[in-house]
């Protein structure tokens, strides 16, 4: 581990203020230690934003407004977060382990770290890692890598799964710039694809601390996340939806179809959504569904499997959330 | 005195005479309250003062190594020294080698061998150093794809097999493919080293003791006398610490050059890389039976691979050589020399892989000619040794079949797959036989009896199989003392050399050693009372002959007495086959929607000789049935095609099974006294239950739905293509 400052920031003005390049904000530090102990991270500086304050879940008109530092237990178990947005307890109940979620917080796990083999591994090539070095994950051994949103530079997926659920939930994300400034952005678009430029993953600009997500009142009371994934537990997805639906009269009125496992960026396809909008559920529909999912996915030799995975698992948790 | 053994026949059962009443019977781990609150201290967590500490820098690709920065690496901040000594081994030990493996880290045998060592002050400065490491590989890395090499070896052919599979009834012709697995034992290797002048002494995460005194002293290049090791507790070995590794030797080296204690471990990353790995294998298994299911003629053909120069080659098919009758025969490994990380073995090599793959044909069988798996395997009961004639010392097949069949409620199975669903999951159930050969190595044991009651010495290891347990009771057995009364000191080689941990031999071995050393004392004691030592009853403290009742410790004269036993393998290894036998059960679910497979309940039943503990025999099945989970559903490592490093090395990304993936474990013993196997009539337990316990799952995934995996593991993707 490269030495580095250590600093714990009493409140945001003080975070801000001793954020430098080269520094790094430190929450549960389940993601950012295991990096900097490998050396992909290698921080000058890092800023614990533990007591900020920001460890609340606060009733936000119809929403709730989720402090970055709520740790992913927590916010699994909030009771109200249970029964109105269950897509997202689910979600991060099926992510980790429950020592690694109760350390866990919801700004870290927004930024969590692709889990692409190659990027954590000093002695391959890495565009993410240093920008035009290569990708060794092509050419190489995929299993957990993207099908959407690659790039001729960037295979690496995006592991989450709490992200997938906020996706589908339409949430957004709150924070401070480097100057203090209060930003809020959608999580559509939070999260950038990889183009020619892998080692920009998100549109924080630097210094940006995550101050809270807010989630707004549920559009659908049909939810489900549903993980497969090469063990019971304690494993990422190989693929994963979050559906959040309204039937009125037979047919669908609200479609929010998110997946893990699968692109670059927790994905969600607007035009899968309208499709579905409207329409009487039925296996032929899922099925049109699934085709435009995955028309501009990409496999390759261990992604492969994926494609048909996903559109058993899409058809399943359709005729579920429709039944 | 010294009574010493070599088993040479069968033996004579003298447990009845023994009052204590302790052998066979469920006794804790003495060990057990410093394990689990965390107390009993492990390789690396007893540190010498002053104490420097080093990481090993590894190579990122085979080939010819050059440390380019090695002078800006030895200018950081708190570095000692940049260690690149010839003397540092590029490999693992084999286990049992006694001897140096590959020295000199100037090349590098695959992506991930140890090339040299920074020594630091504090660990975080030796990490950072070693991840700063600039180094240069060039040269002709050889070959990396097993499949493209030219292998080496050639199977055993009895009768004509071609023949066998024109003319049968039904055949079977069918390769399953395995991939390389890890050890992945709790504990990391590590290695604390000291000199006072010429002699060195290594605190170590080692199984086989006196083996690796003797490999460290070849490595350094000094006699044995001068090396003492030291590994009282061993968080886990499953073959991996069979043989000294990297770091012990490292360890060593720095210390002596730098004159204070050094302290290596292996990080995780390291230890999926620089220990003997399980080989992948490619696995032909051809089966001609006639319209009964009896075989006549079998083929299991193995290719494995390895590094040139290594003589472990996988036995994939050293139970296929006497598991089933068939005249016709093909058996045998071929290996492919590569520069991938070294294979050596892992917990019960051969079999765990071999079997499994055979009983899922067998499986394959059975649906051929549609008999009743369990059925399809007793007609094939050999009554002697196939290939060679030898009889069986004792042949618990068919017992642990039926016993089993019977505590799983196997009968009324209907064979057909596809039948049983519960919404989106197919259910179905599947069997395995289960074989493993048996050995006794050799072994020392001391015991001396004070008025504090007995202290039992050997180098033996307990690598958390529970040793201590069991040496407690066969000590306190023999001698009449209550367990309290029983010290036992291990993981010291100043200590008579038991026989180490592998191979499921220890138990056997060093326990046979403690036993004898224990009739050793019963002579003793029997002079001193001037009796026969079979007229002597030693209980709770006691010596009883005929009327007559002494307190044990009036015989000792206020001094002490100290009885050596000695055991070693004979004639009865050759004239006979030993094995253990078993049989596995499961049931599954496969989700008919992702291919997910879950295990819903497993039943094991074993048939090994003696179960000296009910307990720890009972802990180690419950592990091998959770390898055999993880073998069929899970585990294993993906190698990088180009240069051969291991991709996923940690335990994130190397999927042993969780709890989750484990459902409840039944494990059955099946009475069983082997005359051959020793004195004790114990044979080994530990390895046994691993083997074919993956095909009991993958039997019952293609009965739950159909499909048959035939590469693992068997993920849900492998499932799914399966399914309509
Ligand atoms: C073995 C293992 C298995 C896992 N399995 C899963 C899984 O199945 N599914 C899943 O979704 N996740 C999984 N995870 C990932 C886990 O969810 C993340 O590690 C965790 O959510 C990160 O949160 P943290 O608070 O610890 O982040 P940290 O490690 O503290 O930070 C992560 C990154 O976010 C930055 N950061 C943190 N908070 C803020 C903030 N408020 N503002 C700005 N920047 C910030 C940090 O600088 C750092 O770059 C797994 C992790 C491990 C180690």
């Amino acid at each position: 581990m490269k030495p580095f400052d250590y600093y714990r920031a009493a409140d945001l003005t003080e975070a801000a203020a001793t954020h430098q390049p080269g520094s790094v904000f430190i929450a549960g530090g389940t993601n950012l230690v295991d990096l900097m102990k490998l050396q992909v991270m290698t921080p000058d500086r890092v800023i614990d934003i533990a007591r900020l304050g920001l460890d609340r879940i606060e009733d936000d008109g119809d929403g709730l407004r989720i402090g970055a530092l709520v740790s992913n237990s927590d916010l699994a178990a909030d009771p109200r977060v249970r029964k109105r947005w269950p897509v997202l307890s689910r979600a991060l109940l099926a992510g980790a382990s429950g020592q690694l979620r109760n350390k866990a917080t919801t700004g870290g796990n927004l930024l969590q770290r692709t889990r692409c083999p190659y990027f954590q591994d000093l002695a391959t090539p890495c565009n993410k890692r240093t920008p035009g070095s290569g990708c060794a994950a092509m050419g190489g051994e995929l299993r957990n890598h993207a099908v959407l949103g690659t790039s001729a530079h960037c295979l690496a997926l995006n592991p989450g799964d709490m992200a997938v659920a906020l996706r589908a939930l339409d949430a957004v994300v709150e924070f401070r710039d480097a100057q203090g400034i209060a930003h809020a952005h959608p999580i559509a678009g939070f999260h950038l694809p990889p183009g020619t430029t892998p080692d920009v993953e998100t549109v924080l600009p630097p210094g940006a601390l995550i101050t809270s997500v807010a989630l707004p009142a549920p559009k659908g009371d049909r939810q489900i996340y549903r993980k497969v994934r090469d063990r019971a537990s304690y494993a990422f997805a190989l693929v994963s939806v979050a559906a959040v639906l309204r039937l009125e009269r037979g047919r669908i009125v609200h479609a929010a179809l998110a997946f893990g496992g699968l692109g670059t960026v927790p994905w969600r396809d607007p035009a899968v959504d309208a499709l579905l909008t409207g329409e009487a559920p039925s296996m032929v529909l899922f099925d049109k569904a699934a085709d435009l999912l995955l028309h501009p996915a990409q496999p390759r030799e261990g992604t492969a499997f994926k494609l048909p995975l996903t559109r058993r698992l899409l058809r399943a948790v359709l005729e579920e959330a429709t039944q | 005195m010294t009574i010493t053994l070599t088993t040479d026949g069968p033996a004579e059962d003298r447990m009845p005479e023994m009052k204590q009443g302790l052998v066979g019977v469920a006794t804790p781990r003495p060990d057990g309250p410093l394990k689990v609150t965390g107390r009993a201290v492990y390789a690396a967590e007893d540190l010498p003062e002053d104490c420097a500490f080093g990481v090993l820098v590894r190579a990122p690709a085979p080939g010819t190594i050059t440390l380019a920065n090695a002078d800006e690496l030895a200018a950081f901040d708190g570095v000692l020294s940049v260690l690149q000594d010839p003397a540092m081994i590029r490999r693992t030990a084999q286990g049992g080698a006694g001897k140096a493996p590959r020295q000199g880290p100037g090349t590098a045998d695959f992506a991930g061998q140890a090339i040299a060592l920074i020594v630091a002050e504090s660990f975080e400065a030796a990490r950072h150093a070693a991840r700063t490491a600039r180094v240069i590989v060039t040269g002709d890395p050889g070959l990396i794809d097993p499949a493209a090499a030219n292998p080496e070896g050639e199977p055993k052919a009895q009768g004509d097999l071609d023949s066998a599979m024109r003319e049968a009834e039904h055949t079977v012709d069918v390769t399953y493919r395995t991939p390389s697995m890890a050890s992945a034992a709790m504990e990391p290797h590590a290695a604390v080293a000291w000199w006072q002048g010429e002699n060195v002494t290594v605190r170590s995460s080692l199984q086989m003791l006196k083996d690796n005194r003797a490999e460290l002293a070849d490595c350094l290049g000094i006699p044995q006398d001068r090396v003492r090791l030291l590994a009282p507790f061993v968080g886990g070995g499953f073959g991996s610490k069979l043989g000294i590794a990297p770091e012990a030797v490292a360890a060593a080296l720095a210390a002596r050059r730098l004159g204070r204690p050094v302290c290596v471990v292996q990080e995780r990353r390291q230890v999926f890389e620089l220990v003997n790995r399980r080989s992948e294998s490619h696995q032909r298994i051809r089966l001609a039976a006639d319209a009964g299911g009896r075989l006549l003629g079998l083929g299991h053909e193995a290719l494995v691979s390895n590094l040139p120069g290594e003589d472990h080659i996988e036995p994939v098919t050293q139970a296929s050589r006497f598991a089933y009758a068939a005249p016709h025969r093909v058996v045998g490994e071929r290996v492919a020399r590569v520069s991938l990380p070294t294979a050596g073995s892992v917990r019960a090599p051969g079999e765990a892989i071999g079997v499994t793959a055979f009983e899922c044909a067998m499986d394959e069988l059975a649906s051929a000619t549609g008999i009743d798996p369990i059925t399809l395997r007793l007609r094939n009961i050999p009554d002697r040794h196939p290939q060679n004639g030898k009889p069986f010392s004792s042949h618990r097949l068919e017992q642990a079949l039926t016993e089993g069949a019977e505590r799983f409620g196997w009968a009324g199975r209907n064979p057909a797959p596809r039948q049983r669903r519960e919404g989106e999951w197919w259910i179905g159930t599947g069997v395995a036989a289960a074989f493993r050969v048996n050995t006794l190595t050799e072994a020392e044991a001391r015991i001396t009896l004070t008025s504090e009651g007995a202290l039992v010495e050997t180098d033996m290891t307990d690598i958390g199989t529970g040793t201590y347990a069991i040496l407690t009771q066969i000590a306190g057995e023999a001698l009449g003392l209550p367990v309290d009364l029983v010290t036992v000191r291990l993981g010291d080689t100043d200590l008579p050399p038991g026989s180490g941990s592998g191979g499921s031999f220890g138990a056997a071995t060093t326990g046979n050693a403690v036993w004898l050393a224990a009739l050793d004392l019963r002579q003793q004691l029997a002079s001193r009372l001037g009796c026969e030592e079979g007229d002597l009853s030693l209980q709770d403290g006691e010596a009883r002959v005929a009327n007559m009742r002494r307190p044990l410790v009036a015989l000792l004269n206020e001094g002490s007495l100290t009885g050596h036993g000695h055991i070693r393998g004979g004639e009865a290894l050759k004239q006979v086959r030993q094995a253990t036998y078993g049989a596995h059960f499961a049931e599954v679910a496969v989700s008919d929607v992702t291919g997910e497979v879950r295990v819903r309940r497993m039943l094991g039943s074993f048939a090994a000789g003696r179960i000296l503990n009910p307990l720890t025999a009972r802990s180690q099945c419950h592990g091998g049935m959770t390898w055999g989970i993880g073998m069929a559903l899970t585990e294993g490592m993906v190698l990088d095609r180009r240069d051969g490093h291991v991709v996923n090395r940690d335990l994130a990304e190397y999927h042993v099974p969780v709890n989750a993936d484990v459902p409840p474990l039944t494990v059955h013993f099946v009475d069983e006294r082997d005359p051959w196997a020793g004195p004790l009539m114990v044979k080994g337990i530990g390895e046994l239950a691993i083997c074919g316990a993956g095909a009991a799952v993958l039997n019952a995934i293609h009965h739950a739905c159909g499909v048959r995996v035939r590469e693992w593991p068997a993920t849900p993707d492998r499932v799914l293509v399966g399914l309509a």
